[in-house]
Parts: C-alpha cells; structure tokens; sequence
C-alpha cells in the first residue's frame, strides 16, 4: 500500500527536468524547452494527485518513504532522507504542483520573448525539486536541504536578469537576510539535536506528547530560533525587507516564489513543528504578536506605493503575518486555510499584474496604467475576482480563511482581542489598497502615451482563468471541514467550532471593514481623483513617511550595511589583506633578498676560490664521515643517540 | 749486490708507500690547482690529482688481484684525453679572446 504511492518521484520528476533544461536547453529548441519543463512538474502533480486519489479511498495517514540507505550514521546522530505524507504535506504538496504547474504554463507565454529561456525554464523546474522536498520532508534536516535549496532558486529567479544592477543586488540581499533566518533555524536544529537526540519530526512530536509537563524554558529558546527561521523565509519582521526587492526577478518568479509558496515555508515550517510550539506559550504569543505587526505595517507601506508588484509584495508580506498571527493563536488550521486560499488569489494577483505589464511593455507604474478594462477583459475579470477575494468578500476565499484567522484570535483570550483589532484594521488597509490598485489600473482614463495594450495570449490567460475559479471557490470547502481533516497533524487544537453567534456578528465587522476600505478607495481614486494628492499635500510628514516605506531600508543601510562594510573594509582590507598578507609577502621578500645578499659574495666569478671551496667541502664531508664523532665527544660526557647502540 | 739490499728488492713494497705517493700527488694537484694563477698550470694540476688517484687504484688492484681497478685507470685516462683536448681548446679560445690566461681575469660569471 504504501509502495506504490511513490512519492521520491515528486521531488525527482522536476529535477530531471532541471539537468535537462539546465544542461542542454541551450541547445534544445524554445518549444523542446517549454516541453520538458511543463511536462516535469505535470507528472509530480500526477504522482500527488494519485497520493491525494488513495487518501481520498482509505489510505491511513501519515505515510512515511525512507530511503533504505542512511544518509548520516556518526555516533548517536541518524539522519534518513525520509518523506511524509500527512494532511498537511498533502495541501502543501497539492498547492505548489498545482499552482506551480499553472504558473509553469503562464511562464511558456510570459517568457517567450526572453533572453535565456532554458534558463529560466531549469531554475523553475530546480525550484519545484527543492520546495518539493521541503514540504515531504520528514525529519528538520531534510528540510533544511529544501529550505536552503529553495533560497538558492530564490536568488537566481531574482537575479534572473542579472545584467541589471538592481536585480543583481536584490538577489544578494534575499540571500543574505535570509542567512540570518537560517542561522535561527540551525541553532534551533542544534538545540533539537541536543535535546531530544532526534531530528525527525514524528518522533519529537511522540516524546513531547510521552512527557505532558515539558514546557517553556528550552522548548521556548528552540521554538524562537525556528522561528527566526521562518521570519526570514516568511519575510516578517524584522526580516522582511528582501521581499519588496525581490520583486526585480520576473512576474511569475514573483507569483510562484514570492506569494504563493516559498514564502510561505515558514508558516508551513511552524506548523509542521507545532507540537513544540504548543508547549511554549511565550514562543506563540510572540509568533502571533510577530504576524499581527507585521501585517499592520506592511499594509500600511502598501497603502502608497506606486509599482504595481510592490503593492502585491507589501500585501504578500501582511497577508503573511496573518498567518503567522493564526499561527500563533494555535489555529494551525486556519492559518494553512489561508496559506492555500493565499496562494491561490495572490498567485492569480501577480500573474495578472505581470498580463498588464505584458501589455504595456513593461510599465509597473501605477500612475501610467487606468483604462485598461475594456482593453484586457480577461485580466481584468480575473483581478476583479482576486481583488474580491482578497478583501474577504463575502462567499469569495479570503473571507472564509481570513474570518477563520481573526475568529481564533477573537476568542483566543488575553491580548487576542488586541490582535483581532489589529486584523481588522489591517483588513480594512488591505482592502483600500487592493481597491486602489483595481482603480488606478482598470478604470478610469488611460494614463500611459504610446502604448497600444493587447490582451496576453492563451498560454497567459488561460492559468488566469483556472486560478480565478480557484479564488472564488477555493473558500468553500470550509474552515470546519478543513480543520477537521487537517487535525491528524496539527493537532486538535485548531479552531473550535463553536461559538456561532459570536462568529456571525464578527464576519459582518469583517466585511463592513473591507466596504469600508473599498468606499474610500472608490472616494480616493475614482469619484475624486485628485484627492489623494491633496491629502498627502496636507500630511506631508506622514505621506513621506509612508511612501519610503518607514525609511527602513535606510536606516539598515545606516546602522547595519554602512558600519559592517566599514568594519570589513578596516579588518578585511587593512587589517588581513594589508598588513598580516601584505607584511607576511614583504617578509618572505626581505628574508629572500637579505640572503640574496650575502650568498651572492660565494659566487666572485673567480675559479679559484669555487676550488677552493670545493676543496674545503670535500676535506670537511671526509673529516666528518672518518672522524670518529661519537668516541671523540663520549670524552667530553656527552652522548649521541648513535652511541649507544 | 748487497744482499741486504737483494733481500730487500725481494721484498714487496708496502701498500702504505704506494698510498702515501697516490696522496701526495693528489695534494700537489690540489694545491697547484688552488695558487697558480696560469691556466694552463691550472690544467696540469688536475692532470696530476687525476694520475694521483689512478695509483691508488692500480694499487689496490695488484693488492686485490682484481682486475677492476686496472679497467677503471684505462677510464679515467680516456676521459682525461677527452678533458685535455676539450680543455686545451677552451683555453686557446680564452686566450684569443681575452689575450690572458690569468685565471683571476676570466671571470666573466661574476656578477
């Protein structure tokens, strides 16, 4: 039963089609390419979907696949590329094949024109391979493989046009924010390590539940340092300033990496090690207080920006924190809802965002764009859907998932009901900004020159329409039913159902909040168009706070890039390379030419004096081979090691 | 004839005398070759270090009665053959080249 699931293909189907691409795609040609790198990710689907078809018929979860030869024995560490199939990795494993196969088809449109076509088709495919094994992994390390692999292919989508500084940069700055995460999650393995004697997940899991009264102290150190790891992959704060930078990579990077999966291993990290995290209230209350900040502020920055993808980021990051908020009141549950209905509507958001850029030639100024309704028609229906599902209209997808996050944190108790405050304003921001970016791009007059808009063609379209459908219905299968099938590996502790007459009146505040974003939006960017300048012209202070994005990355550039350059520059440059390499080669130079100096007097040139050296080293090799060394200095008390024998 | 002297004609010289020979030899070689400032003085030096050592050699292979030594002579005066035309040809070049066979002239290696 459990051989035929197979699920070493889903990982090694797409990295075939990596080496392949990665290998020979330059060579291949551009419909070769887009053939090998769809049908990789096809299959891996297929193989989920034929794991998700035998759950459906009785398979009994979790299942687990371990490579029968160990990949570390030394000592009392063993490690095993073991994979896990649970409910959880099932929702992951069907979310990044599907969406990523989707976005997969939408790139062979998107990317056909492009320099490095292969290229970009074997970082995909190498992509797939690595947040696949992230997600099946069974035990801390193989994640960490997946996790680690996973930021690689961050870097080279981001800096997939490298010729450009900013993209180069960017990729560096993802990957070195992301460092810092990853130290978190090492020292949180080390610690596991150390402490339960085991990485693998299932049987940390079984020694916390053998033991009921473990809970704070150490749980809480390990539990923070997975979550500095997730922090940086999840872009929270305070890590979170790689994500808008790594908007630079191409539309659908942005789509696949930068919304809908990658960024979300962290959730799906704490979700996967919630048994630790239940047993330290601290770590969680930080966790939810972490996200709750976290989607305020960045929602707040999405509020005024003007490039299109950056609005999507900033809302990446605040949709983030609410699921790092559900994480942290322990509706595990809830907060993977949301990670799956994210997925889909922010998947559909930025594909549609990289339509409009299509079909403007590049343009991702907000002020450039309006009028485009009747132009794309496709793309405009399908970010209306997403628009709408995003602010958690009624019936739509974020409003099952999101109301299922801010219903936990309400009756969560303590300083819940501050955390739910904080949700519901930042879905009221969420709602004004996605209603302005719907606004500035679709309605309204055409403000760009020149451009001659055309609709994107079927390949682009068509994953467009599949994930509208997705975001519209992809709500309905509901948090109850979702919870309940979820339960088996996030733990029982998910949302109670139960109190209905509280959840009524607190889905219509949700709604209200979102009408509310919505009419002043309307008010903002359609009935009064020149308003928003006017507003910012009467709070200059806050606008400019706003717009650059509360100075943040200045101040990093101040307080942390500048001095550590510095410091590099006065320890690598002076201190290392100027004086210990410099000095040392200065040494060996001067102890070379000093005896250079002296020696070269032997060589007079004159024939005699060679004689008589000659002469003089043959008389001493003869007076040291007869002489009778060790007799001749036993006279004098002292003993050579060749004496005695 | 003196018997004495018969007797000792009789007798074989002693292996020490014939060393003593080779090695003073050597070392009038040795010390010609380190003060005379002729080349060609220079030259007989090392034919005299060389025949120095070639007695010690016949020496020891009438001591031994093994032909060797004997071979070993015929060896070394080929190839001070060789050395005393490829030497003498050097030094004549040296001589029409510098008009000097003073061996603290020709130093050209100097640096």
């Amino acid at each position: 039963m459990n051989a035929n699931l197979h699920l070493w293909l889903i990982p090694l189907l797409p990295f075939v089609g990596f080496v392949i691409n990665g290998t020979l795609g330059r060579r291949l040609p551009q419909w070769l390419v887009s053939a090998i790198a769809l049908v990789m990710p096809l299959a891996a689907l297929a193989v989920v979907f034929n794991a998700f078809t035998a759950t459906a018929s009785g398979l009994p979860l979790p299942c687990v696949e371990t490579c029968p030869i160990a990949w570390i024995n030394a000592g009392t560490l063993h490690v095993n590329f073991s994979f896990v199939l649970d409910q959880l990795s099932l929702v992951m494993l069907l979310v990044v094949t599907g969406v990523g196969f989707l976005i997969h088809i939408y790139s062979v449109g998107y990317m056909a024109h492009e320099e490095g076509y292969w290229r970009f088709f074997s970082y995909m495919n190498l992509f797939m391979f690595f947040m696949t094994v992230l997600v099946l992994a069974g035990n801390a390390l193989v994640m960490f493989v997946g996790w680690e692999g996973v930021g690689l292919a961050s870097y080279l989508l981001i800096g997939f046009y490298f010729q450009r500084d900013s993209a180069a940069d960017a990729g560096k700055k993802a990957f070195i924010v992301n460092r810092i995460g990853d130290f978190g999650f090492l020292i949180g393995m080390f610690l596991l390590l150390a402490n339960f004697g085991t990485l693998t997940f299932s049987e940390i899991a079984a020694q916390l539940a053998a033991n009921p009264a473990w809970s704070g102290g150490i749980l809480t150190v390990i539990a923070l340092c997975l979550l500095l790891g997730a922090t940086g992959k999840s872009a929270q704060l305070p890590l979170y300033i790689w994500l808008p930078d790594a908007m630079e990579g191409p539309t659908p990077v942005s789509a696949l990496i930068h919304a809908a999966t990658m960024v979300t291993a962290g959730v799906y990290m704490i979700a996967r090690t919630h048994a630790l995290f239940d047993r330290s209230p601290f770590a969680l209350a930080v966790v939810a207080i972490v996200g709750a900040a976290t989607a305020l502020f960045a929602a707040t920055i999405g509020l005024v920006q003007n490039d299109i993808k950056r609005v999507l980021a900033y809302s990446t990051i605040s949709q983030l924190g609410y699921m790092f908020l559900g994480c942290g009141v322990a509706a595990y549950s809830a907060a993977i809802f949301h990670l799956m209905t994210h997925a889909f509507f922010k998947a559909l958001l930025f594909l549609a965002a990289g339509s409009v850029i299509h079909a403007l030639g590049g343009e991702q100024d907000l002020r450039k764009m309006g009028g485009l309704r009747k132009k794309l028609p496709i793309t405009f229906l399908t970010m209306t859907a997403a628009v709408f599902a995003i602010v958690g209209f009624p019936g739509l997808a974020a409003f099952f998932s999101k109301d299922a996050i801010l219903y936990a944190a309400f009756v969560h108790g303590g300083s819940g009901r501050i955390l739910w405050f904080v949700g519901l304003v930042t879905a009221s921001l969420t709602s004004f900004y996605m209603f302005r970016l719907w606004y500035l791009t679709f309605l309204g007059e055409s403000r760009s020159q020149g451009a001659h808009p055309h609709e994107s063609p079927w390949s682009m379209r068509g994953p467009l329409v599949i994930l509208a459908l997705l975001s519209v219905g992809g709500g309905w299968i509901g948090i109850e039913r979702f919870a309940t099938w979820l339960a088996p590996s996030t733990g029982v502790r998910a949302v109670e159902a139960g109190n209905s007459q509280l959840e009524v009146p607190l889905s219509i505040l949700a709604v209200a909040v979102a009408l509310l974003g919505w009419y002043v939006a309307d008010r903002f960017y359609r009935r009064r168009p020149e308003s928003p300048g006017q507003l910012a012209a009467t709070l200059p202070a806050g606008y400019q706070l706003l717009a650059h994005k509360y100075f943040v990355d200045e101040i990093c550039t101040w307080t942390i890039v500048k001095p550590l350059l510095a410091l590099s520059r006065l320890l690598l440059e002076w201190v290392v390379d100027v004086a210990v390499l410099g000095g040392l080669a200065w040494l060996l130079a001067g102890i070379a030419r000093l005896a250079g100096a002296i020696l070269q007097r032997w060589q007079s040139g004159n024939l005699r004096s060679y004689a008589a050296w000659l002469a003089f080293g043959a008389a001493a090799l003869l007076i040291f081979v007869f002489v009778p060394w060790s007799t001749f200095l036993a006279g004098f008390g002292i003993h050579l090691s060749m004496a005695g024998q | 004839m003196n018997p004495t002297y018969a007797h000792m004609l009789q007798q074989e010289v002693p292996l020490s005398w014939y060393l003593l020979l080779s090695a003073v030899l050597f070392c009038l070689g040795v010390l010609g070759f380190l003060i005379k400032r002729n080349l060609i003085t220079v030259f007989m030096s090392i034919e005299l270090m060389l025949n120095g050592v070639n007695l010690s050699f016949v020496t020891f292979a009438h001591q031994w009665h093994a032909v060797k030594g004997q071979i070993f002579v015929f060896f070394v005066m080929v190839v001070a053959a060789a050395e005393a035309a490829v030497g003498l040809a050097i030094i004549i070049a040296i001589f029409r080249a510098r008009a000097t066979l003073a061996v603290d002239r020709i130093d050209l290696m100097k640096l």
